[in-house]
Parts: C-alpha cells; structure tokens; sequence
C-alpha cells in the first residue's frame, strides 16, 4: 500500500498565495482587468437601479397626482362630449379630488387685439388659442397667477365677458397691469383682462392662451359640453380617482369616458432600468471578458516562465492535478481579488454619482455580493486551459527545460 | 535530526533500496535510440554509488529512470521492494516524493521565497503534518550547516550555499534515496571539494543512501562504489 501524495487545501492556498507575489506588479495589472469589468457591472446596475428610482421621485411629485378624462373617440362618429358642465362640482366631492375643472377650446373668428386702432408699423392682431374653462382650472393645472385675479363661479353664472390670459399673450400684447381691466378684442367681441397667469404646472399651452368663464362661452360662442376634465388629486389617488371619475360624471354611460393617467410607476422605473442595463452591460462583459483573456493570457505565461518550478514539484511528489489545481486556484484568486476591488470601486461609483446628482443611491445588496463570486468564477474559467497545460508538462521535460 | 525510513515497508541494512532487473529504455525516434540495454543494477541501503560516463551516454536517462521521472520499455525497477512498473502517474508521483530526495545541477530552488520556505515546499505534498515541517526544514539546513541563511532569498547566495539548501530540501523528508544529478556541475573546485564533503558526511554519518550521476572522473573517484555507463551499457569498476 503506498500513501498517495497530498496537497492539502491550505497548502494549496499558501502556495497560491506565494506564486501570485512572487510577480506582485504583473498579479496587479492583471488582477486591475477583472476589477474594471465588474466594477463596470456594479455601478451599472446601482446606477441604473438609481436612476430609476429617481426618475420615479421625480414622477410622482406631479404626474401622480393628475388625471385627464376625456370622451372615448368612437371610430366613424364624431366625437360627442358627454362630460356636464358641473363636472368640477361633482368631482370635488370625491374623496382624494383636490381640485378639478373643465376645459374647452373655444371656436372664435377673428384674431386678437389689444388696441382698438391699426398700427401700420406693428403688428397688433394676433391668433391666439381661446379656452372656456371652469373657475377650477387654475389649482386643477397648479398655475400660479402673475397679476389680477381668475375668474369665478359668478362670471361664469353671469355669461360676463372677461377673459385670463397668459404670459405669451400678455408679452405680445404689451400687457403688464389689470387693475384698470385693460380690453382686448377677440374678433368683434370686447373682453376685459382680469387677470395674468404666471406659471402652470400642467397644460403649458395655457400660457399662450385666452381664457373665458364656461358660461360666457356658452352664451356667447354656443358652446355644446365641455371637451375635456383636469384633475388634480392627493398623491396615490390618480388610479382612484380614474376609476371613479367616468361613472361621477356619466352615470349612464360611463365607458364614454376615458380616463387617463400616467404610467405606474413601476413600469417607468422597470423602462429606465431596461434602457441603461442593456447598454452598460453589454460595456462590463466585454470589460470582464477582456479581463478573462487578460488572466488567461498572464497565467499561461506564468506557466511557460515557472516550466522548472512545476518539473520540481513534480519531483518532490506533486501529481499532475496538483499542478493543475496551484494554477487553477492562482487564477481564480487573482479573478476574486478583482471582483472584491470592483464590486467596491462599483459602489464608491454608485455613491459618488449619486451625491454629484443629489440622488438616492439604490442598490440590490446581492449586487455586491455576487460580484466576487463572478470575478472568482471569471479567474476559474480563465485558468482551465493554461492549468492543463500545466498538468500535461512531462517532468523530465520540465526539469530538462525550466531552470 | 532523525532520518526514520518511511513507513510501508520494512527497511534493514543491507536491504536493496534500487534493483533493475533486465532494464531497457528505447526512443521512439528514427532511428530508435537505445539509451539502455538490459541494466542490471542494485544498490543497498546504505551504500554511495556514483554512476559516470560522457555525455549522451544514457547517465541522464539511467538517473531519470530511477527517479521515476521516466518509464522503462522493457525491465523491472524495484524502489524499496515496490515494483515500480505497474504503478500509475500518480503512484508514481507520491513514490518519487516520499522515497526520493533530488539534487539537480540548476539547483532548481524557488527564488522568491526563503531559504526556509524552499526546504518547507519539499515536503508539502509527502503527507508530513503541517507542524513537523518547519522543525524537519530547520534541522535539515543545521546539517548542512546553513543554519544562519534561513531568511535569505537564494538569489543571494553564493552557488555552493544554494546546492546546500538544495540538498537540505532533499533530505529533510528522509527519502530513502538520495539521487544527485551532477550536483557540482556549476561548482568551481573548491565548493566542489566542500559539496563532496558534505554527501561523505551524509553518507557515513547519517547512513543515507546516495547515487551520485556526473561526467566527472575526480568526483566520480570519490564514492566507494563507481558503475560507468557507455552506450548504455553498465560496467563496474572495481
């Protein structure tokens, strides 16, 4: 019985651990290849997780609380409104509305004017957009009035013929004061400017826009039903409120309406992930597999320079899987020292970017966690071939060849 | 230090460490290259052979064989007792290890590690327990009176210092062979004449059993028992 030879794990490691520092610059740069792959692969996947989550923030600060109801369009039939003209006052009695109006565009003929005379130097009509909306509008679109006032429920009531515009209309018509209820001319009809909008939130062609009570349009333009509802809701209550908001305001027939809202925001951050993830990933596997041929290539010349050092172990007892196993496991210790110097490099990465962009930094913990493991797995692979190579060596050829 | 005869078989004086039987060793080049033909060789335990002869004579192949390096076409070799012709790659290898202790002329040491790491790495695959090594290793490079280099790097040491640690590496497992490849074969005379000295020693004193190959005729003189090899053929000299 003979006792075969052993080459027991530890001392496998420590031999590693020798032929690795026995050239610390070349284990260095190589090690330098598997890091700049999976570190790449890190920060992608943390930035694109940040990102995405950003973006999600960012959403849910106004688009989460918006809901648009507009009639369906039936295909062949001309689009028939069946929205009521209380359709504010209805919705605001839903719990989650905060505020909600109509809004309509108004057919007009005839530009818009601010002075009654013609100037032959300038131009002093203009066609502008002209909407009827409810006296909701503004806080169901979050603008914001510059000067004046908007109008309400009374103006409307009383079909008055006054008018809000905004800041485009007002820059052209060299508007910049109301408190004298300056008049401008929308086709033959006289309106009087109570107010100037500043900013809206929602709808920006608002802000090029004349704007009258629901009732003067009616009165004055015949206005059939209002075209269109704005919504503004709690935050979360959007897919709520777009449920119920067709069946408040057209019990009989609520599939005429349709309301909508914008995309969940878990689809829009699985979107946003998908489109950086594709990219940059593709970038860290070339990187990891350039990294891989680098480990490769470094090992195999490892093993045609230490040609003596493996015919002197063969000598002192190493069987040809030993051989194998001290560069195998050479390979994979420089493939793991990568991944642990990228997965932190990748998250250093991560923070760094997020704190420039003031962002949240997210990331799955198995990310760095896994990274290791895939640098380990990368050294593992790169070294099959050179190890064998290795192991193949005859002895007497080794001893014969390698000083 | 004690150089114990490794367990498995029972090793008396007088006892044949080496026999070949009939052994041949043929290439298969064309045309065929017989490096051996029918050696019949045995070596007790104990004894200092030095085996010589110019170059392209078969020394190298004869050394090979014995270190279980190579295989023979034709023949037996008993290492031991064990009939070494049926065993296996790794049979093969774990005999080498535990039964054989090499000198090469290149030295062939690790010369990014220790003196001490050297004749440490000797002994790792030979199934000696992890805590004996570093004892074994220290003792071993005392008899070789290198005691005082044991944290040098062999790059810095003179020749003659590196062919010790070589043969403290060689020994420190206690094989029961000492095989020696034209071991002053980079060596002026007088390390030489001192290397010399130190198998002599080994030898007489601690009993081992020592084969000693060179093309050398005044290191070849100085083993009591000298075989030269010619073609591949053995002869003894009185």
């Amino acid at each position: 019985m003979i006792a075969g030879s052993r080459f027991s794990f530890v001392d496998l490691v420590g031999e590693s651990i020798a032929g690795l520092f026995s050239r610390p610059g070349r284990a260095i740069l190589t090690i330098l290849g598997t890091a700049l792959g999976v570190g790449t692969l890190v920060a992608t996947l943390g930035i694109a997780k940040t990102a995405g989550n950003q973006i999600v923030t960012r959403f849910d600060a106004l688009a989460q609380t918006e809901v648009l109801v507009e009639p369906v369009s039936q295909p062949g039939a001309r689009r028939q409104s069946v929205i009521p003209w209380d359709a504010g006052a209805r919705l605001s009695r839903l719990n989650g509305v905060e505020a909600a109006a109509t809004l309509s565009q108004v057919p007009v003929d005839g530009l818009i004017s601010a002075v009654p005379f013609n100037d032959p130097l300038r131009q002093t009509e203009f066609s502008f957009n002209v909407y009827a909306a409810s006296a909701d509008l503004l806080a169901s679109v979050r603008g914001t009035m510059a000067t004046g006032r908007f109008f309400d429920e009374g103006h409307s009531n009383r079909a008055d013929p006054v008018a809000v515009i905004g800041p485009a209309v007002a820059n052209r018509l060299n508007l910049t004061r109301v408190d004298q209820q300056p008049a401008i001319k929308i086709g033959e009809r006289i309106f009087s400017v109570i107010g100037i909008i500043e900013e809206v939130a929602r709808e920006p062609s608002l802000l090029s826009a004349v704007v009258m009570p629901d009732g003067t349009a009616r009165e004055l333009y015949d206005l059939g039903a209002p075209a269109e509802v704005h919504i503004d809701t709690v935050i979360g209550a959007n897919q709520l409120i777009a449920r119920q908001a067709p069946i408040a305001l057209a019990p009989n027939n609520p599939d005429l309406l349709e309301a909508r809202t914008a995309r969940d925001p878990r689809e829009v951050r699985q979107v946003v992930e998908e489109d950086v993830n594709s990219l940059f990933l593709v970038l860290g596997g070339i990187t990891l597999l350039v990294g891989a041929i680098g480990i490769a290539n470094v090992v195999l010349v490892s093993v045609i320079e230490r040609i003596g050092e493996i015919g002197l172990r063969r000598a002192l007892g190493a069987g040809r899987r030993h051989i194998a196993r001290q560069f195998l496991f050479e390979s994979l210790l420089m493939g793991l020292i990568g991944g642990v110097i990228g997965a932190s490099a990748g998250v250093l990465a991560i923070v760094g970017a997020s704190a420039y962009n003031q962002w949240t930094p997210v990331l799955d913990a198995w990310v760095p966690l896994a990274a290791p493991a895939v640098g380990a797995a990368v050294g593992l692979i790169a070294g099959v071939y050179p190890s064998l190579r290795a192991a193949s060596l005859e002895p007497v050829d080794a001893l014969r060849a390698g000083v | 230090m004690t150089l114990q005869a490794p367990t498995g078989v029972a090793v008396g004086p007088g006892h044949p460490v080496v026999e070949l039987i009939d052994v041949s060793r043929v290439f298969d080049t064309t045309p065929p290259v017989h490096a051996l033909r029918d050696v019949n060789l045995a070596i007790a335990d104990g004894e200092y052979v030095s085996i010589s002869g110019p170059s392209g004579s078969g020394k190298s192949t004869l050394l090979n064989l014995l270190g279980l390096l190579d295989r023979p076409t034709s023949g037996t070799y008993l290492l031991d007792g064990i009939d070494t012709s049926d065993l296996g790659d790794r049979r093969r290898a774990s005999v080498r290890g535990q039964r054989i202790g090499f000198v090469f002329q290149a030295f062939h040491l690790l010369n990014t590690r220790t003196v001490l790491d050297n004749v440490v790495v000797g002994q790792i695959y030979n199934r000696i327990p992890r805590n004996e090594r570093k004892p074994r290793a220290i003792a071993a490079l005392e008899r070789v009176g290198l005691a005082h280099r044991i944290d040098f790097r062999p790059d810095r040491l003179s020749g003659g210092e590196r062919q010790r640690v070589a043969i403290a590496r060689a020994i420190a497992h206690s094989p029961s062979l000492l095989l020696c490849d034209e071991p002053t074969g980079n060596l002026d005379s007088a390390t030489t004449e001192a290397i010399m000295a130190l198998f002599e020693d080994l030898h007489r004193v601690d009993g081992l059993t020592l084969v000693v190959i060179t093309h050398d005729e005044a290191v070849s003189a100085r083993a009591p028992r000298t075989v030269n090899i010619i073609d591949g053929l053995l002869t003894e000299s009185a």
